[in-house]
């Protein structure tokens, strides 16, 4: 993985300690709010509706076993012995004092991490495939374009005053892990007819209000082309975005207003400008940087081991649990007698992503141990071991069976993405993760979980839709009506490759009435499928909502006609 | 029985972010049951003018309440309860637990 050299080190230990003088001026009073606020959102810092937050950036969900262990004394030292892993890999930590955050940057700096670019109008932190680097499917590893991006457009003086914050997102197989499609920019690195390896540029996407899929900008660039033409899309956007209204101001909804076509030609046209500029492109980067950076992401050295792993699969064999987490949590590894083992952070009843610091501890512990010291965080807010021998599965699962880690759940209906909402968050409008609590308890048995089959469930408490509700199998947005909680439901989402929006089914449901609704929706897909292999995405597809609506609403319901 | 017009004012603190509200003396105070309790709209102005403290707090704001049988006011608003009580998805990060009163 990527290792700050002493450019980066520097820069990010200079920021600190600007930021710590912009703490104290503030707490002297020589900063008022209004202008504290903008650089304490720069370094990642919010106020939230019970306390402060800070934000840390994982760029690409990417961190090794040191870097998990420094999250886990922060936690203990200047907060309350947990973290939150987020859906855009990132982890927030929830009770910071604003004196103590210089110090807290310092510990991160200490480890190569920081907070910066994780709010603001800038573009955000990179993120990408959590199964980057390992999985079976991948033409090449995204990181090195995630990493490259990150550097050419960390504190890039041109886009720090964007109309409205700026996302990207990398993957680097043709199954989407990484919903690039929800982005303002969304690579797929692909190959072209040729053979050459390129990417597919994708903008426009976007949840929140105004929920969009993102739209094919151009279907090969040139692997070499990447920060000209990147430059180019967030030039015509800082002219051409909206700034009169905040609602409007993002990429999604001047590709939506202008067209595809119309952004395509202006973006073309800057590119085109930009690449006949006297004396070349500005931005193209020194190929030997590109070597440099992409070195760091070289595969960890893989063992030449056998397909079976005679010993995982006699104690698989010999144990149930093992097995049952064998079959949810594993994703095929590109190396023979490899796994990706997802490690659920959704044990029924815990907040979705929430990790204590003890159990930050195991994971960096298992890394080192048994994963080529890598860990990744996904952005459906759960832990991954990228790189770890079928061999050392029975051990790996009886640790995190001990830690309270090895809930089989993966990919289930109990693998829940949900947003801290009102518990946490100053914009929620309704509460998310005791929702998402509710409905993992209430399917906690992995028997009728596993008989569901795939099911993804995302909340959102509010319209911003952080919890990513627009592309759930089934999603839940939670908002007030008449001073109560209310949550709207909406079914047929799908965050991968073949991105939909899901379709509001309704009236909204009070948060009582929740779980007995979700339950009615999967006793209905039971009924309906044509057999276990069909999903719910899939029933939903073949038969419309028409069937799901009505076991939603019950006609015998008279306080919920519509 | 609750007064249509019954608010307090609540806001963070500027060192650790916690929900505070101000008491009657213009100091302010973790317990909502020590918040000052405006009846009318001049006593609301005056407690927005006493509230206008920006080297202790952030973002001051206007709550509607309503007195409890024992006095205590409630935010009439479930953010505002969840904000006095803390997150309600773990018992250790309850507020409540701090404080000794019975709402």
């Amino acid at each position: 993985m990527y290792r700050y050299d002493e450019f980066d080190d520097a820069f990010v230990r200079d920021r600190v300690s600007r930021f710590r003088g912009q703490v104290a001026r503030r707490i002297e009073g020589a900063l008022t709010e209004e202008e504290f606020k903008p650089l304490r959102l720069q370094n990642g810092l919010y106020l939230q509706l019970h306390a402060y937050m800070l934000r840390v950036a994982i760029p690409y969900g990417t961190l090794n076993g040191a870097q998990m262990r420094q999250l886990a004394a922060i936690a203990e030292r200047w907060d309350r012995g947990y973290g939150h892993f987020t859906t855009r890999q990132n982890i927030q930590f929830n009770w910071p004092k604003l004196g103590d955050v210089p110090d807290m940057l310092d510990r991160l700096a200490e480890e190569g991490m920081h907070a910066i670019q994780t709010s603001g109008n800038c573009i955000r932190n990179v993120t990408a495939d959590h199964f980057a680097g390992a999985a079976a499917d991948e033409v090449e590893d995204p990181r090195p374009t995630a990493e490259l991006l990150r550097q050419w457009s960390t504190d890039h003086p041109e886009f720090a005053f964007l109309p409205r914050k700026f996302k990207i997102a990398v993957t680097g197989s043709p199954n989407d892990r990484a919903v690039i499609k929800s982005h303002d920019i969304g690579l797929r690195v692909r190959r072209s007819d040729a053979g050459e390896i390129g990417y597919e540029v994708i903008i426009g996407g976007g949840l929140g209000r105004t929920p969009m899929v993102g739209q094919v900008l151009r279907s090969f660039l040139p692997k070499a082309d990447l920060l000209p033409y990147v430059e180019a899309i967030l030039r015509v956007f800082n002219l051409h975005g909206r700034r009169d209204n905040k609602y409007k101001a993002r990429l999604k909804i001047l590709v939506h207003e202008t067209g595809i076509e119309n952004v395509r030609g202006e973006v073309e046209a800057e590119f085109a400008r930009q690449m006949t500029t006297v004396g070349g492109p500005k931005v193209l980067p020194d190929p030997a940087e590109v070597e440099r950076i992409a070195s760091y992401f070289a595969p960890p050295v893989f063992e030449d081991l056998p397909e079976g792993a005679k010993r995982y699969e006699i104690a698989r064999r010999a144990d149930s649990v093992l097995r049952a987490w064998a079959d949810t949590n594993l994703s095929e590894h590109r190396q023979p007698g490899y796994a990706i083992a997802t490690i659920s952070l959704k044990r029924p009843g815990e907040a979705p992503g929430d990790a204590s610091a003890a159990q930050m501890r195991v994971l960096a512990d298992l890394a080192e141990a048994y994963g080529h010291d890598e860990l990744r965080i996904s952005h459906e807010q759960n832990v991954v071991l990228p790189h770890v021998r079928r061999e050392d599965l029975p051990e790996i699962h009886g640790i995190l069976k001990r830690h309270g880690l090895a809930t089989a759940n993966a990919g289930l209906i109990g693998d829940i993405i949900a947003c801290p909402g009102m518990d946490y968050c100053a914009l929620a409008t309704a509460r998310s993760i005791p929702v998402a609590q509710n409905i993992a308890r209430h399917f906690a048995d992995p028997k009728y979980a596993q008989t569901i089959g795939e099911m993804r469930i995302k909340i959102s408490g509010c319209i911003n839709a952080c919890g990513h509700h627009h592309v759930g199998t089934i999603g839940i947005l939670g908002l007030e009506k008449a001073g109560r909680e209310n949550y709207q439901i909406t079914l047929g989402g799908d965050h991968t490759e073949a991105m939909t929006i899901g379709q509001r089914a309704g009236p909204g449901f009070d948060y009582d009435e929740v779980v007995p609704a979700i339950e009615r929706l999967i006793e209905a897909y039971l009924v309906l499928r044509e057999g276990a292999e069909e999903t719910f995405l899939m029933a939903f597809r073949r038969l419309g909502a028409a069937p799901f609506k009505a076991a939603l609403y019950p006609a015998d319901d008279k306080s919920r006609a519509a | 029985m609750a007064h249509a017009k019954q608010k307090i004012i609540s806001a963070n603190d500027l060192l650790d972010g916690d929900v505070v509200y101000l008491d009657g003396n213009g100091n302010w105070t973790r317990l909502i049951r020590d918040a000052a309790v405006a009846e009318t709209s001049d006593a609301a102005d005056a407690l927005n003018a006493a509230a206008n403290q920006p080297q202790k707090v952030i973002g001051p704001y206007l709550i509607d309440v309503a007195l409890n049988a024992a006095g205590i006011p409630i935010p009439n608003h479930y953010r505002e309860r969840i904000r006095d009580h803390g997150p309600t998805v773990r018992a250790d990060l309850d507020r409540r637990r701090e404080r000794i009163f019975e709402a």
